[in-house]
């Protein structure tokens, strides 16, 4: 017993905007024009929502700032800083606080000027490590790439199976037309690029964009009298394993093969079952790591997995659809984009990168170096 | 040596030293890093500060591409024999020929200036 409320919670209006990172709006600026398409989109208007998780990178105060500047006043407020996972953990929180009747609607969101923000670095890092700072690793990138060459060493994964990975995103990005990163690459444009850290080339590497997402929730009844399709949340948990790279006890095992298998069996379901998967890709390295951990195929089969288009448009299994955060968007934080597209596929709403009959799909969250994972399963009404 | 006041003040003074120190619990002989007011897990805080052997293999590592004149530098985790990993850097050695398993010995160096232990090919490090 799990005591997760399987299918009792849903979404029901979801948005992005501001990929395109044209210059001249602050973050919260992105973030509530999300909020307010997202809100538009449930059927309802800010009044409605009494519940609301944000995050903005800079801000620690963000649960504030934000009803504040959508001029709510709500019941519920959160703002989980678990890195790239939290919005995953707060679906969860959500999720819970509905079928509790501490609130009525849920907005999750999220805004990022990172790209066109004078090119500053969104800080966002927290209190740096004092047994790592004095090295001076270049995080996030340093610990990926570290969990690679571990990767590569124990289970003999590749460059070209890396190359595969950044490939497939930027094929699925090519079909969608917000995605930022859309010109061709070739497996030998990415193993030509410019190493930034070993094995990791700048192709390995997520983008660095604007953005701003947003999801609306609701319980299951109330939704199916909303305009759109409901999207019901079938599992989400979460684990936590470490912060620091240096205390990760095996750089290719995560917390994501805890929490997978927990999300999984509050949704009654298995990773066979799973018609569209959405990753948080901050690199290569991670959709190798998390298809592994997350059940989809054995550990250290990860590499092997991926080749041959296998998690391109037409491959065996439908992967960060969206482009994902190696060609779609990653604006300092991915993890509530892998939530919309995970929704606007199970609504069939994709367009050319619909995948036919979509009914169950997993959106994933990692925050930090590998840190935080978080998973939530969703269905359509058919999986109720 | 008790560990149980300052762990960060005072292994960054042992740092000032040259010094690698670990945290040991005295009651299991147990090594803990990075230093803390208690073991993690068990919540033990008869820590002890040791010196480490500064024998390790590298467990991954990373080589840092700079721009010039800048050096490209090489990042690792190192277990220590000890039981406990650490981050550092590989030096002494050209940072094409850093691998995993590679045997390293902790010497005394500074990054930027400030002091920190490095370790170099077991081989080729100085005592």
């Amino acid at each position: 017993m799990s005591g997760f409320p399987r299918g009792r919670t849903a979404i029901v209006g979801v948005a992005v905007t501001g990929i395109d990172s044209k210059p001249g709006f602050s973050a919260i600026e992105l973030l509530a024009k999300a909020a307010l398409m997202a809100i538009a989109d449930a059927g309802l208007t800010p009044d409605d929502i009494d519940g609301v998780f944000s995050t903005l990178p800079e801000d620690p105060f963000s649960a504030m700032s934000v009803p504040e500047y959508l001029g709510i006043r709500p019941r519920v407020v959160d703002s989980t800083r678990t890195g790239g996972s939290a919005f995953q953990v707060q679906a969860m929180w959500a999720a819970l606080a509905l079928e509790a009747g501490l609130c009525d609607a849920a907005l999750i969101c999220y805004g990022s000027n990172q790209r066109s923000g004078a090119g500053a670095l969104v800080r966002s890092g927290g209190i740096p490590f004092p047994y790592e700072a004095l090295y001076k690793p270049r995080n996030p990138t340093t610990s990926y790439a570290m969990a690679t060459q571990r990767h590569m060493h124990q289970y003999g994964t590749t460059r070209e199976h890396l190359a595969e990975v950044a490939v497939a995103a930027r094929k699925w990005a090519q079909l969608n037309p917000d995605a930022f990163a859309r010109d061709a690459l070739s497996i030998e444009d990415v193993l030509g690029a410019r190493m930034i850290s070993d094995p990791l080339t700048v192709r390995d590497c997520c983008l660095v964009t604007d953005g701003a997402a947003a999801v609306v929730m609701t319980r299951a009844d109330r939704a199916r009298n909303l305009p759109g399709k409901p999207v019901y949340l079938l599992g989400a948990a979460s684990a936590t394993w470490h912060r620091n790279i240096s205390t990760l006890d095996d750089l290719t095992l995560t917390a994501a093969s805890e929490a997978g298998p927990r999300a999984f069996a509050q949704a009654g379901v298995t990773p066979a079952e799973i018609d569209v998967v959405e990753i948080y890709d901050a690199f290569t390295i991670n959709t190798i790591l998390f298809l592994e951990d997350l059940g989809f195929c054995p550990k250290g089969e990860g590499g092997r997995f991926v080749t041959e288009g296998a998690i391109a448009p037409g491959g065996r299994l439908a992967v960060n659809t969206n482009g994902g955060g190696l060609s779609c968007v990653h604006p300092g934080m991915y993890g509530l984009f892998t939530m919309v597209e995970a929704a606007t596929q199970l609504r069939g709403l994709a367009g050319d990168r619909q995948v036919s009959d979509a009914k169950l799909a997993l959106s994933h969250g990692n925050g930090g170096v590998l840190s935080s994972q978080a998973v939530t399963i969703w269905g359509t009404d058919e999986t109720l | 040596m008790s560990a149980s006041l300052h762990p960060e003040a005072e292994y960054a003074a042992f740092l000032a030293e040259g010094r690698l120190m670990l945290q040991r619990v005295a009651s299991t002989g147990e090594y803990v890093f990075f230093p803390r007011v208690a073991q993690p897990g068990s919540g033990r805080s008869d820590l002890e500060w040791v010196e480490a052997s500064g024998e390790g293999t590298v467990y991954s590592y990373t080589v840092t591409r700079t721009k010039p004149p800048a050096a490209d530098y090489v990042i690792a985790l190192v277990d220590l024999v000890e039981g406990v990993r650490m981050m550092s850097r590989v030096v002494d050695c050209d940072p094409a020929e850093v691998r995993i398993g590679m045997a390293v010995r902790a010497q005394p160096g500074e990054v930027d200036g400030a002091p920190a232990i490095l370790f170099a090919p077991a081989a080729e490090a100085r005592r």
